[in-house]
């Protein structure tokens, strides 16, 4: 029998096409109720509300997901180019005798910080809050927004 | 030596496309009139849900609201999926009396039981 290591090359394409079905069937199954592990993660930093940041010429928008709470409950404030979102949901104490069967809802205080990445005017920020989503638009200022410079040539 | 490992080649046809949702977070408790469930769905508003009976179970459906995406994404940690969730149902309830409010991107469900079921006390007669 020859000694020369056995060429895998062919066989390692199979198997990449192998491997990458079972990948696959991996991504979905921490897509589907495993995703719960992924939360399990909050479990030990507390509630942290998901939050989206999206920039366009004019404006930065940040927009974050607090559903079923009062808009009184919500603090937004921008200090130092940075923008912080906190509150507390208070646990209310609406049902009379209640045997609590599942609580999968986070209750407490929560705090998110975003620090933008250019100057915005402070005054002009608006914050609305609707199906549960806190949206607020951060208008930048005049000298942060991209300008078109000429270009003389002589 | 032949190879070892065979791959079946995989048949587009044989791919399923199956849509992702998010299981939405759920309170529930239990009082003696009935079951409250409260499920978080934000970016859901009442024309966006649908609530289904079938046999003992009830299934939650919301759909977003159409977001308009404009300008560059710097940071995403939220979903564009639906929610969905299923529920067995206990057999005292009443599902003819199922009621739902939709807060904020909250489902509040209320499923009283019914009134046979409830405790009640029985006098005895001489």
């Amino acid at each position: 029998m020859n000694l020369t290591r056995y060429q895998r090359s062919d066989l390692g394409w199979a198997g990449f096409g192998r491997l990458s079905s079972l990948r696959d069937e991996l991504d979905r199954l921490f897509e589907s109720p495993w995703s719960e592990l992924a939360r399990t993660s909050q479990l030990l930093s507390g509630w942290t509300p998901a939050l989206d940041v999206h920039e366009d010429k004019d404006n930065f928008v940040v927009q974050a997901e607090l559903p079923g709470m009062k808009r009184e409950e919500i603090d937004v404030s921008l200090h130092d180019g940075a923008l912080s979102i906190s509150g507390e949901r208070k646990v209310e104490k609406k049902y009379e005798e209640a045997e609590v069967y599942r609580t999968e809802r986070f209750f407490g205080k929560f705090q998110r910080t975003v620090t933008l990445p250019a100057p915005v005017a402070a005054d002009k920020v608006k914050a609305q809050y609707k199906d549960g989503v806190l949206t607020i638009t951060l208008p930048k200022i005049e000298a942060a927004k991209p300008k078109q410079i000429d270009v003389n040539v002589n | 030596m032949k190879a070892i490992v065979q791959t079946e080649p995989k048949a587009a046809a044989e791919r399923t496309e199956y849509q992702e949702f998010i299981v939405p977070v759920v309170n529930i408790f239990e009082t003696k009139d009935g079951y409250a469930l409260e499920a978080e769905m934000p970016g859901v508003n009442k024309d966006g849900l649908e609530i289904t009976l079938e046999g003992n179970g009830i299934t939650i459906l919301g759909r977003r609201v159409a977001e308009p995406v404009n300008g560059e994404l710097l940071l995403r940690e939220r979903s564009a999926a639906d929610y969905r969730r299923v529920f067995e149902l206990d057999p005292a309830i009443d599902t003819s009396k199922i009621s739902a409010k939709m807060e904020q991107g909250m489902l509040t469900l209320t499923l009283p039981k019914s009134e046979q079921v409830k405790p009640r006390k029985i006098i005895v007669s001489d």
